[in-house]
């Protein structure tokens, strides 16, 4: 018999892991061949930035599973912290690149620009959508790449952590937090509404899509970019977290989940543990965020309202949580199904009496198939891996393995 | 010998009601105590205390030879300290292997980064194996404690407690749902344990007790009503009248 606790190589643990980056290596070397810049041009532009976009989805819907699927956390705020990243990108975008249009209009006039002149520019053009050309103090650092990259990390991350310090202090659990987390996400989202806020009210920051000094690359080009970059992080991540959680600490997290009270009286500091997994995969979902928001080209408080983490639990109840595979399965599936619904592809269904048209139905085929999901297949798509390797669970209509019915042997219990 | 753990003074309140009046409660080091008395005396409460799941009114609870106040610390911070807990109904992880049950509770650092780092090294493993065998789960390590018999569910919930090597065991109820050879190998082990370790049992048997053979404390109405050997205790009419009696 082999040593059950002996330790094993990182992929006998995630064999999940070989597969994920092998497929995203291929799908990558097929958007390229396919894509308008380096390829054939079989697909459009705006299909590999629909693409990138998804892969920084998927990000995010990883962040999510960590947090609710291993840890029990259902975190309606998420997609806040996520546009957080992609608020703080776009403060330079379009700071360095409204200094590049302001910089070209001036360079006409007989005396050179002063430094103040420049900063006036800037603010009018930015701020005049708003009836203000004062640059707001949050744009303090919006000149520099580096600092406003620091910010997408510090801004979520920061955020999270004093947010989960008190909820996880005061001992908030299940329901209650979910309802805090996402009265947090609408408090913030309402507040970035306001036209005094700095961040352009409900314009939000557009023109993403121009990366500053690069503008003879075009977008074909700059498409591609983002779309190995997502790649790129949506692989690293995923290394990351399938490490983190294959070991002791991902067994502690899936203990917190399932008896945090037992979890304490063994000396884990429990609340620690939620505010590390909290703002670590805040800071993960504000960096998707950073790399969406540019081929999005476009953000505004809607994108942190509510519904956009619900749509983020949605995906991942849908793709399987507490699975990796399953939450980037999730996301990438329902995003991309959304989308050709929403996108007026869909066909519309004639019914004689109505007619069915995707674009307002698409909503409640979506909230039925959470609903059928929760019921009948809780583990979700990743669930059907399982079938497929022979792995059942016994049918215990919900009830864990109790005193009574613990006594099911090796094989009864895998039927 | 200086005391492990003093309890004195002990009072909590639920909703006007006291769960705990005035409770005292001393064990040494090393030391076997066994804790009776009827339903709703406030055994389950005293426990709750201890480990730092209920804060009380009054009153004052030392640990150590450096009488460190237990009652500002939190639960995970008392566990640490040394105080560890079994609870009535086996509590295990059933999600996880045994191993990792075990490995969860090995003694080791508990901070997120230590466990982000950890890894079952040779010392660790030789423990858990060893562990597993006291208990008669060594090949049981691979599976799935939920897939395990009530019984066995609470051999792996001792084989943990004495994985997080604690200076104090609180024991609830330990032989409830076991046969009668489980029982014994039960007493043994908890008599064996107490040998190096404070052991406190809170028990309904009275068969169970007496082959522990150990000081006995009888909680009443949140307090103690008498203490000393079972035979001593057996013969307060008081004890007699408020437990015995209604047996």
């Amino acid at each position: 018999m082999t040593d059950p606790l002996a330790p094993r190589s990182f992929l006998v643990r995630n064999p999940s892991v070989l597969w994920v980056l092998g497929l995203l290596a291929a799908f990558c070397l097929l958007v390229t061949l396919l894509s308008p810049s380096l390829g054939m041009g079989v697909i459009s532009t705006s299909f590999v930035k629909t693409l990138g976009k998804t892969l920084c989805l998927c990000l995010a819907a990883l962040a999510m599973d960590v947090v609710w699927g291993y840890t029990g956390i259902l975190s309606l705020g998420h997609m806040a912290f996520f546009a957080l990243g992609g608020y703080m990108i776009g403060q330079w975008l379009m700071y360095a690149r409204t200094e590049e249009i302001v910089l070209s209009a001036l360079a006409s006039d007989p005396l050179p620009p002063t430094a103040g002149e420049i900063a006036q520019g800037v603010a009018t053009q930015i701020f005049g959508v708003v009836g203000s050309s004062e640059m707001p103090v949050i744009w303090a650092f919006a000149h520099s790449l580096p600092a406003q990259l620091a910010l997408v990390v510090l801004v979520p991350g920061l955020l999270a952590l004093v947010f989960g310090w008190l909820a996880f202090r005061s001992r908030v659990t299940g329901v209650y937090l979910s309802i805090l987390t996402q009265a947090m996400t609408l408090a913030l989202s309402l507040y970035l509404f306001q036209n005094d806020t700095g961040l352009r009210g409900n314009n939000g920051l557009s023109g993403l899509q121009n990366l500053p000094g690069l503008a003879s690359a075009g977008q074909d080009a700059v498409s591609l970019w983002f779309f190995w970059a997502s790649a790129a992080a949506l692989a690293l991540a995923y290394l990351l977290l399938a490490w983190a959680t294959s070991g002791k600490f991902g067994s502690v997290l899936r203990a917190i989940r399932d008896d945090e009270a037992r979890v304490r009286f063994l000396g884990y500091p429990v609340e620690g543990y939620k505010l590390f997994v909290f703002a670590g995969t805040a800071v993960l979902c504000g960096l998707a965020g950073a790399l969406y928001y540019p081929q999005a080209g476009i953000i505004n408080p809607a994108e942190l309202a509510p519904i956009a983490s619900i749509y983020l639990a949605v995906w991942v109840a849908i793709g399987g949580r507490g699975r990796l595979y399953g939450a980037v399965i999730g996301a990438a599936f329902v995003s991309l199904l959304s989308s050709w619904f929403t996108g007026g592809r869909a066909p519309s269904i004639p019914l004689g009496f109505y007619t069915i048209n995707w674009v307002d139905w698409w909503l409640v085929l979506l909230g039925l198939s959470f609903v059928a999901v929760t019921l009948f297949a809780p583990k979700g798509i990743g669930g059907l891996f399982d079938v497929s390797l022979g792995r059942r669970s016994p049918d215990r209509k919900g009830a864990p393995l109790g005193p009574d019915d613990g006594s099911l042997q090796e094989k009864e219990a895998t039927e | 010998m200086t005391a492990l753990l003093e309890v004195s003074g002990v009072c909590v309140t639920f909703d006007g009601f006291r769960a705990i009046n005035n409770l005292s409660f001393t064990i040494n080091e090393a030391e076997l105590r066994a804790v009776i008395g009827p339903n709703g005396a406030g055994k389950t409460t005293f426990m709750d205390i201890v480990t730092g799941k209920t804060r009380p009114d009054e009153g004052s609870v030392t640990w150590g030879e450096r009488a460190v106040s237990l009652l500002k610390m939190s639960e995970a911070a008392i566990a640490r300290a040394g105080v560890g807990r079994k609870f009535q109904r086996p509590t295990v992880f059933e999600d996880q292997t045994v191993g990792e049950n075990l490995i969860l509770a090995l003694k080791s650092r508990r901070g997120p980064l230590s466990a982000l780092k950890f890894r079952a090294t040779g010392a660790g493993r030789t423990r858990v194996a060893e562990l597993a065998r006291e208990v008669g789960l060594a090949d049981q390590l691979g599976r799935k404690a939920g897939e395990l018999s009530h019984g066995q569910k609470q051999w792996l919930e001792i084989a943990m407690l004495l994985a997080q090597e604690p200076r104090l065991l609180l024991v609830d109820e330990p032989a409830a749902g076991m046969t009668l050879a489980e029982r014994e190998r039960t007493t043994r082990m908890l008599v064996e344990i107490a040998k190096t370790r404070a052991v406190v049992v809170v028990e309904h048997d009275m068969d169970f007790v007496r082959r522990l053979n150990c000081k006995v404390t009888v909680l009443h109405e949140g307090a103690v009503l008498a203490e000393g050997s079972l035979d001593h205790v057996t013969a307060n009419p008081q004890v007699i009248e408020v437990y015995l009696g209604r047996g």
